[in-house]
């Protein structure tokens, strides 16, 4: 096997270009799925390339380079359409772990229970997406990740970026996780909300469910009979559609029936989380 | 790992190092192998267990997910490198607190909670838990843990200090072997490895039966250099089976032609390590022929089922039965009667250690340096597989990082011993988490029926039970199991009229063997759970019922054994205030909580320790030397439970001499006597009263030579013996003292085996010589929606006789309270699918609820110093104290554990109770 680890992106790409090559990124996917024996891919570790690192705003994004850690999601400060994807963020695995892993290594990854996935896809992300040969391309999340571990990568291609459009950073946000212990634990199923408010209507709603369908969901039907209604009328709204984005499976965390059941919970608990501060649901924080 | 080689320079707890290393290679490994620092542990490679914790540039990671070549340049800080001469504060705070048991998480939850620390030097409790939650430990509880971290940096009130003669019974010494547990310095079995050290690769069965063929070993050699070779079956030298329990040895240490379970040892390659390293196991030439299998106890029941083993009818191995009384009768008595179904999973050990060793000849003898609980069963086992007289083979037991009953049975020691035989050169094995989880035993899954009735004045008037335990494709402890459950399924309560059967069913799943309570947990949940429904079918309230039917001094179990030292009364009786605090916050809580119910829920145990109904005896020899040292033969093996610490107390106390003046010897079959295995509880207990027997003979020796009364004092002023009666003092200068058979100038041994006597045809006898009790509180919130639970607080009253160590009391019973959380709300191992411990799940810090402990003190007749076991009893009550309070909190009638968010929601549902 061969191993590179390149300090400048141009030098990444042209490896890229030459044979396919293993992305090591924070490698918290990477060394758990290596099997017994020795390691046969040739590995290509991105942790040199600067180009890759921090958070940048520009006037119309917000750039998440590709190495950005979890840690580092949750020290930045962001405005609080983000804070679903902080709160995921602190639920992912360990402090060791989101010391290490990345947010593009947990799309990359492509895994049903990402918990990265609903949260940027209630953010609208675009991944970008760059090769020796084409340049730079910019493509939605929900096009990117196809299926449980496969996604719209090319050969030759590098995730340098996710990009968030500043249209879909209004409002509130709130990520909710179910799983069956406390800490290090992979979700069952989880919900992001977002909803921007003109006094108590909602006039922007962005919701998106993990671990219940091969790819995460954006459940775009339940977002337009939210948009216009009340943050009053959540609860009946949600009770009262039908989730037909979703198509769980049955598996060790949970039956498909439970994860229906949860799904709805939880999306309506995001939603209201993300429409009332915790003073006014009555919570004690 | 390859990907050529670098040149690394980065630094270590402040020391500039460079190493040569491939980029790729895991930072865990790194520092193992190339550096030499064993303190950062494995436990997983996967990021799953945070054993192998360190601090790069002041951030924790799991060094197992790092690549070396990350590091270059950079600062890292293990373990080692917290102390710097002296103990940190925090390592102070751990040895204190008794936060460490076995220790092999210690590591890696120092290192993660000092960087919290730094940041934090005032954590709260929540703080904490969020800066450990990615730490797993399988022995604490993590109590111990989050008081050690919140506390490192107050100020410490009493220094524990010298412990003054015969006062070490009772008080809390730290730990004996505490130091290098949190200082790093701890050698667990995959911490030494001879350089010349050959690697073993164990072949594996990938289906769960199958027959197979080996190809051309030596053209697999040839084509690989660095192999030095392959060992099958064909090679093992003496007879190729066995098994904890004698009469039932039926499992070869590799395969014959034909693999039982998926994960049966089928073959061996050893080579040098690189080679072994950078071995494909699928290159190995192997065909397989899969046949038919079951895995469920249904299945082998069916008629017609394949056997697993030929000669062993229905796929029974065994069964057990206890009758007494008339059961039909006295069930036709009752005023209520309630039945029910209950079924349990596969439940994995998840020590963070997995099995590693070394094996070696020197001279004319293998020693085998590994991790184990039984240093002399394995040495039995290891020299009948390898055609060796047991003495020629010795067994050094290194640090066990956690055991819980699955370190009994041999795993790796004939397979290394096999290749040290054959190669002439010594051999080292670890297991991968997937191989232990694989391979090893696990508890046996139940499913159990049982009817029990009750009259007016919530009296039992009988007892029906019936269990199939499903032990897997070899015997293990499956025959203990089968014959425990009988005679604890009543649980400590007055049972007239009474029957209970519990088979061992062979299956080819996992083996089930030994874990902590031999089946006795999963029976008291069927038990437990259908007390309370009998309470609510009479209108009782649910401890008060057990209180009616506790059993008594003097009350005979079911069977026809008379009690002495019972102290399930006075535990219920100090859980009451508790229980009537907890219902009436319950309550409060309901009023207002629709989506969130709170429930309580109280269940009891009762465990007899030692054997059941066979000889169990404990060695125990204790020696002064003619240079003054104290020297204790502490043959009962420290798996984490403290026995090391409680052995010595209990010796020291009994022999007048001050704690402070014993060095332990460890279990080493060279140069101990044998102490027994640790399990069944019944090492504080046995090996307890054989080092209270030693102790004392000694003390007699001495003072008859002193010519003095037992009102002498004895203490020691370098190497003088110095005896003190009244005014009168004499002194005894060790050095001139000849030499005894055991090179000391004074020395004693004694053995104890408990009195106990064989079972009749229907469970009659005594089966075991001590029993300890107990009984636990739950409170927790379930999640009408969600189905998920929350737990609140746990209250254990256990009574232990007498608690010779009460910090170590506490801390077996967090520890076991935390695995009957596992128990009952998360553990489920798959057989093929959870193989790791991201899929199976054991409790983190998260999950551990705050626990009050009482230590309550009846005195048993038979223990030393009137002690009683304790550390299997601790886990029993919690599993149906959990569904009790869930059934309460809700009303969903779980059937099958874990009780999962899925099927407690399910359970909510089908109780027509959903908010
Ligand atoms: C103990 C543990 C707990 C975990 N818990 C959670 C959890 O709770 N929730 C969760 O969602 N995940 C969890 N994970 C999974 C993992 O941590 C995350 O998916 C993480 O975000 C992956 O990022 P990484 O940088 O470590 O990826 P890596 O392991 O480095 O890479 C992951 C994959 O993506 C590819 N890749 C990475 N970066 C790029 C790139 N820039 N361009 C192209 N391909 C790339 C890699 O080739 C690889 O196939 C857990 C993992 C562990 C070990
Ligand atoms: S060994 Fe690294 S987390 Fe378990
Ligand atoms: S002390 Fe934590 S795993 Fe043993």
């Amino acid at each position: 096997m061969d191993y590179a680890r390149p300090t400048e992106l141009e030098e990444a790409l042209l490896l890229l270009k030459q044979k396919p090559w293993t992305v090591l990124a924070g490698g918290t996917d990477f060394y758990p799925a290596l099997g017994a024996g020795p390691l046969k891919q040739d590995v290509l570790d991105i942790n040199g390339l600067p180009e890759l690192a921090g958070i940048t705003e520009t006037d119309d994004h917000v750039v998440i380079g590709a190495r950005t850690s979890w840690t580092e999601i949750m020290r930045h400060p962001l405005p609080p359409a983000f804070d679903m994807l902080k709160q995921a963020a602190r639920e992912v695995g360990s402090i060791q772990i989101q010391n290490r892993g990345t947010v593009a290594g947990n799309l990359c990854n492509a895994s049903p229970a990402a918990d990265g996935m609903p949260p940027l896809l209630a953010l609208d992300a675009r991944v970008e997406l760059r090769s020796a040969d084409e340049g730079q391309r910019l493509v939605r999340l929900s096009e990117f990740v196809l299926g449980n571990r496969k996604t719209a990568l090319r050969p030759g291609e590098l995730v340098t970026a996710v990009h968030v459009p500043r249209h879909a950073t209004a409002g509130r946000s709130s990520f909710v996780k179910l799983g069956a212990r406390r800490y290090l634990i992979i979700s069952i199923a989880m919900a992001a909300a977002r909803i921007a408010l003109e006094g108590e209507r909602i006039v922007e709603a962005a919701v998106a469910v993990g671990s219940c369908s091969a790819v995460a969901q954006r459940i775009e039907g339940l977002e337009q009979a939210l948009i216009g209604r009340y943050i009053s009328n959540i609860s009946e709204l949600v009770v009262d559609y039908p989730l037909s984005e979703l198509s769980p499976i049955d598996d060790v965390r949970g039956s498909a029936e439970y994860r229906r059941l949860g799904a709805r919970e939880i999306v309506e608990r995001a939603l209201l989380q993300a429409a009332f501060t915790d003073a006014e649901r009555g919570v004690a924080a | 790992m390859s990907g050529g080689s670098i040149s690394l320079s980065f630094e270590v707890n402040g020391r500039p190092i460079v190493v040569e290393t491939a980029p790729v290679q895991r930072l865990s490994a790194l520092l193992r192998d190339k550096v030499g620092l064993t303190g950062t542990k494995v436990g997983c490679d996967a990021g799953d267990c945070g054993a192998c914790s360190v601090l790069v540039d002041g951030e924790v990671v799991c060094a197992c997910l790092v690549p070396a070549s990350d590091v270059a340049g950079r600062r890292v800080r293990t373990v080692e490198g917290l102390s710097n001469g002296r103990l940190s504060a925090l390592q102070q705070s751990f040895l204190r607190h008794g936060a460490a048991q076995c220790g092999i998480c210690t590591p890696g939850l120092l290192v993660t909670a000092s960087a919290l620390l730094d940041e934090n030097p005032a954590p709260s409790e929540a703080e904490v838990q969020d800066a450990l939650g990615g730490v797993l430990c399988r022995c604490t509880g993590y109590r111990k843990i989050v008081q050690a971290v919140m506390n490192a940096n107050r100020p410490v009130a009493v220094e524990s200090g010298t412990i003054a003669p015969r006062a070490a019974v009772g008080a809390s010494p730290i730990r004996l072997d505490g130091e290098r547990k949190v200082t790093g310095r701890e050698i667990f079995g995959a911490d030494e490895r001879p350089s010349d050290a050959l690697s073993v690769l164990v072949v594996r069965s990938p289906f769960w039966h199958a027959t197979f063929e080996i190809g051309d070993r030596e053209a697999f050699i040839a084509a690989h250099p660095g192999i030095v070779g392959v060992f099958t079956a064909a090679d093992i030298p003496g007879e190729n089976r066995f098994g904890v329990i004698p009469p039932f040895a039926d499992q070869p240490a590799l395969a014959e032609g034909r693999a039982r379970f998926r994960g049966e040892a089928v073959a061996l390659i050893a080579g040098e390590r690189d080679a072994i390293e950078a071995l494909d196991p699928a290159s190995f030439p192997i065909a397989w022929t899969e046949l038919p299998y079951c895995l469920t106890t249904e299945e082998a029941r069916t008629p017609g089922a394949k056997l697993v083993h030929e000669g062993r009818p229905d796929n029974i191995l065994t069964q057990g039965l206890v009758e007494s009384g008339v059961p039909e009768a006295g069930l036709a008595r009752a005023k209520a009667i309630v039945e029910g179904s209950m079924e349990t999973s596969y439940v994995e050990h998840a020590y963070i250690e997995p099995e590693a060793g070394y094996a070696m000849v020197d001279g004319d003898t293998l020693v085998i340096k590994a991790c184990t609980q039984a240093p002399f069963m394995d040495r039995d086992d290891t020299a009948k597989v390898l055609g060796l007289p047991p003495e020629k083979v010795r067994i050094v037991p290194l640090a066990t990082g956690g055991g819980f009953g699955s370190k009994l049975d041999v795993s790796l020691q004939p397979l290394i011993g096999l290749v040290a035989l054959k190669t002439g050169r010594p051999a080292a094995l670890v297991y991968s988490r997937g191989d232990s989880m694989r391979s090893t035993t696990k508890r046996h899954p139940a499913r159990m029926q049982a009817r029990i009735g009750a009259d007016a004045q919530g009296r039992i008037t009988g007892m029906i039970f019936e269990g199939d335990f499903n032990t897997g494709a070899y015997a293990s402890w499956g025959p203990t199991v089968a014959n425990r459950v009988p005679v604890h399924a009543s649980g400590p309560y007055r049972t007239p009229n009474y029957r209970a059967v519990g088979r061992a069913i062979h299956t080819n799943g996992p083996i089930s063997g030994a874990f902590r309570g031999f089946g006795v947990p999963q029976a008291t949940i069927m038990q437990e759970t259908l007390y309370d429904r009998l309470a609510g079918k009479l209108g009782m309230d649910r401890l008060e019922f057990r209180l009616v039917n506790a059993l008594s001094d003097g009350d005979r179990t079911t069977c026809g054994q008379e009690l002495h030292g019972v102290g399930i009364r006075q535990c219920l009786e100090q859980l009451r205030p508790h229980w009537e605090r907890a219902l009436a916050d319950a309550e409060s809580f309901n009023k207002e909580s629709f989506k969130t119910r709170r429930g309580i829920g109280v269940a009891s145990c009762w465990y007899g320790c030692g054997n059941t109904a066979l000889p169990n005896p404990s060695t125990i020899r204790v020696g002064i030397s003619r240079d003054g040292a104290v020297v204790l033969h502490q043959g009962a093996v420290d798996i984490g439970q403290g026995s090391n610490t409680v052995i010595a107390q209990i010796c020291a106390d009994a022999s007048g001499l001050p704690l402070s003046a014993f060095t332990l010897l460890g279990g080493d079959t060279g140069i101990t006597p044998d102490a027994g295995k640790t399990s069944a509880s019944r090492q504080t207990f046995i090996s307890g009263k054989a080092a209270e027997k030693a102790g004392r003979a000694l003390r007699e020796t001495i003072l008859r030579f002193a010519n003095v009364s037992d009102a002498a004092e004895i203490s020691l002023e370098g190497t003088v013996l110095v005896i003190r009666e009244g005014q009168a003092v004499r002194h005894v200068s060790l050095d001139n003292l000849p030499a005894d058979a055991h090179g000391y100038a004074f020395s004693a041994e004694e053995t104890y085996d408990p009195p106990t006597t064989a079972l009749d045809g229907k469970g009659q006898g005594k089966p075991y010589a001590v029993y300890g009790y107990g009984a636990q509180i739950v409170e927790l919130e379930v999640d009408m929606r969600l189905g998920t639970v929350r737990l609140l607080k746990i209250t254990a009253a256990h009574d232990v006789g007498r608690a010779i160590n009460p910090i170590l009391a506490e801390g077996q019973i967090e520890g076991g309270i935390a695995q009957g959380i596992g128990l009952a709300l998360m553990e489920e191992y798959v057989p093929g699918r959870t193989e790791n411990l991201h899929d199976y799940l054991i409790p983190t810090i998260g999950d551990v609820p705050p626990i009050e402990t009482i230590l309550v003190e009846v005195p048993d007749p038979e223990g030393p110093f009137g002690a009683k076991g304790l550390g299997e009893h601790v886990l029993i009550p919690t599993a149906p104290a959990i569904l009790n309070a869930i059934r309460h909190a809700s009303g969903a009638e779980i059937e099958k554990v874990p009780a999962t968010p899925s099927r407690v929601l399910a359970a909510i549902q089908a109780a027509g109770r959903k908010p």
